[in-house]
């Protein structure tokens, strides 16, 4: 029972950074209907700035922390509009294999400057927040953990503020229902689909600097599964749909930990592709979606 | 009277042969760069027919290679020396070596199969993504059979490869694809890759043209994986990842989607390009006035950012690829 319930803490916290991932391809999938393949780079990008950032501050305290969260969070928001501004942009009303194509352009070029400013060794994560670990009788649980979690649920909150409650938001939603129609009312849809990317983009980096304090190390390939199963949380959840990313993104988490300590564990980077594959055939609107026919 | 295409094919075998005898006097280094142009020119040909002319972009070509490489040296290592010892010496290997390529290419056809059923009810992004978790499942499942090396991969694989299997499969390759597409029947390939409702409509039977699509292509990156394992003579999981799969795309990107000749010339000059700028990136460049150094060493540090820059740039400015030159672009107009 133990076991189970360690297993569980560690599977949600791990799933809640997946959920922070899917939500920015769930949200661009939303706006613009494809699917962004360099998420997963900005997601590192996240993370190594994060690395510089807390490299330069004095000591890990929670203001170093927050700090460090801010930064990349603002940095990756940058990169984002920066990449829909030159790459997808002019791409716009072309077919849709063209958007996708570029995607993995972008995403290659990505991984690729990561490996010529960064290196290709992978580096050591700073302990940005303070260390703590705290016992529960047999349940040994990790200060960052608790932080990961903490931060994950905070923003997702956040999110779910700013799409439902404010003016931007709802431009947003109108925007990814009908575009044509949303620019009659009067809505900027090229300044809106930009705020998509900053905030996914933002969201991504929050990501990668709590993946990189749970795992403590990273490297400029670092994006590319973790990156592959959030689009997998999100097509769980039903793409599109932000509920349903973060609902994704937590299952996935725990299936995949419960995963890693059977004896299957060796399997566990083909578990999140069998889920997809499998969701994709037999309920491809994701679990929270709606089935959608396709006009002519 | 034969007809012209299946001559030049036989031609093309012939030439092939001939090249072959010669190649015992070429540069090891060479014979190896030639080699890899013809293997990579019968998988980006191959996949050219699934994402090109069908218009049905896949990410897992690694993943059928990778299924026919171990099929293959499992074949020749394994099967060959228990059940007929006597194809594993002297003549026998001539016999054996196609009987393990065609193998290898079964395999990966059903392979192709299996990927191809899904596809059906999946276009664009999802394919992409579906196909790519295809690769990644094989290479884990590789990685998780012990008697095939696991992780680490099969070692001394014999080499049987020599220019004329590879010249002669990727004559085959390129002869069965353009004949395929510009039969009355391949013209489907064309209409699937159009508008695929509009094919429906027509009563154009799409599920088969993809299955088909699917498994031709897969078929022959099977091949090209056994001729690839037998020609390096150690293949691991980790040779077929991701970025062998992106590799085989941009060649079909740069060739032009639905171009074979271009999508051949692109195979060529990928191959040179790395092997190129490597010998440039060695050359020590000595300034009479300044100290040795060498700073062309970026080149090759700079290699997988050019190209994905070239990616971003063509599909920016001429998304029909670099060698396309026909009407026929791999956007369609939007109605």
């Amino acid at each position: 029972m133990t076991e189970f319930l360690q297993q569980l803490i560690n599977g949600l916290s791990l799933g809640a950074i997946y959920a922070l991932i899917a939500l920015g391809y769930t949200m661009v999938y939303g706006v613009l209907r494809f699917i962004n393949f360099a998420h997963s780079d900005v997601f590192m990008v996240g993370a190594f700035a994060g690395f510089y950032i807390g490299r330069g501050m004095p000591k890990e305290s929670f203001a170093t922390g927050f700090l460090a969260l801010a930064g990349a969070m603002v940095v990756c928001a940058l990169l984002g509009v920066t990449i829909e501004r030159l790459a997808y942009r002019p791409l716009r009303n072309r077919s849709k294999l063209t958007v996708l194509i570029t995607a993995i352009g972008v995403s290659l070029l990505l991984e690729n400057l990561g490996q010529f400013i960064f290196g290709a060794a992978p580096k050591a994560f700073p302990t940005l927040f303070p260390v703590h670990t705290f016992k529960l009788g047999a349940l040994v649980i990790n200060s960052s953990q608790i932080v990961v979690l903490v931060v994950a649920l905070a923003l997702l909150g956040a999110l779910q503020y700013i799409v439902l409650r404010t003016k931007v938001g709802t431009a947003m939603r109108a925007v990814s229902f009908n575009q044509q129609a949303a620019s009659l009312v009067g809505i900027n849809n090229d300044r809106i689909i930009s705020f998509t990317f900053a905030l996914g983009s933002a969201l991504a980096a929050a990501g990668g600097i709590l993946y990189s304090l749970n795992y403590q190390a990273i490297d400029p390939l670092m994006g590319v599964l973790p990156g592959l199963k959030a689009f997998v949380a999100a097509v769980l959840g039903g793409i599109g749909n932000i509920p349903g990313a973060a609902l994704g993104g937590l299952l996935l988490g725990v299936v995949e930990t419960f995963v890693n300590g059977s004896r299957f564990s060796t399997f566990t980077d083909a578990i999140a592709f069998a889920i997809l594959i499998g969701i994709l055939l037999f309920r491809p609107a994701g679990l929270l979606g709606k089935m959608q026919v396709e006009k002519v | 009277m034969i007809p012209r295409s299946q001559l030049v094919l036989i031609t093309a075998i012939a030439v092939a042969g001939l090249v072959s005898a010669c190649s015992a006097r070429l540069d090891p280094y060479f014979a190896l760069i030639i080699s890899n142009i013809g293997i990579n020119v019968i998988l980006a040909v191959s996949l050219n027919l699934i994402n090109g002319y069908t218009g049905q972009f896949s990410l897992g070509h690694a993943g059928f290679m990778a299924v026919g490489a171990y099929t293959a040296a499992a074949i020749t290592m394994f099967g060959a020396p228990r059940f007929a010892p006597a194809l594993t010496q002297g003549a026998g290997i001539h016999a054996l070596f196609p009987l393990a390529l065609l193998g290898g290419g079964l395999a990966a056809a059903l392979a192709g199969v299996l990927v191809g059923a899904p596809s059906l009810r999946l276009k664009g992004d999802y394919l992409a993504i579906v196909t790519l978790g295809f690769g990644e499942i094989i290479r884990v499942l590789f990685r998780n059979v012990d008697s095939l090396g696991g992780a680490l991969g099969l070692n001394g694989i014999p080499a049987y490869t020599n220019l004329f299997w590879v010249y002669a499969f990727a004559a085959l390759t390129v002869y069965v694809v353009v004949s395929m597409v510009n039969s009355t029947y391949g013209r489907g390939f064309l209409a699937v890759h159009d508008d695929e409702i509009a094919a429906e409509a027509m009563g154009i039977n799409t599920t088969r043209y993809k299955i088909t699509a699917f498994v031709v292509g897969a078929f022959f990156a099977g091949v090209a994986g056994g001729l690839y394992g037998h020609s390096i003579q150690t293949i691991a999981p980790t040779g077929f990842d991701f970025m062998r799969s992106i590799e085989i795309v941009v060649m079909v990107i740069l060739g032009g989607m639905g171009n074979t000749t271009g999508v051949i010339i692109a195979a060529v000059l990928l191959t040179l390009l790395p092997e190129g700028l490597r010998m440039v990136a060695d050359v020590n460049v000595r300034l009479p006035f300044a100290a040795p150094f060498d700073n062309l060493k970026w080149i090759r540090d700079t290699r997988m950012i050019i190209y994905s820059l070239l990616v971003i740039v063509l599909m920016l400015a001429r998304p029909q690829g670099l060698f396309n030159w026909a009407n026929r672009s791999a956007t369609k107009p939007k109605i």
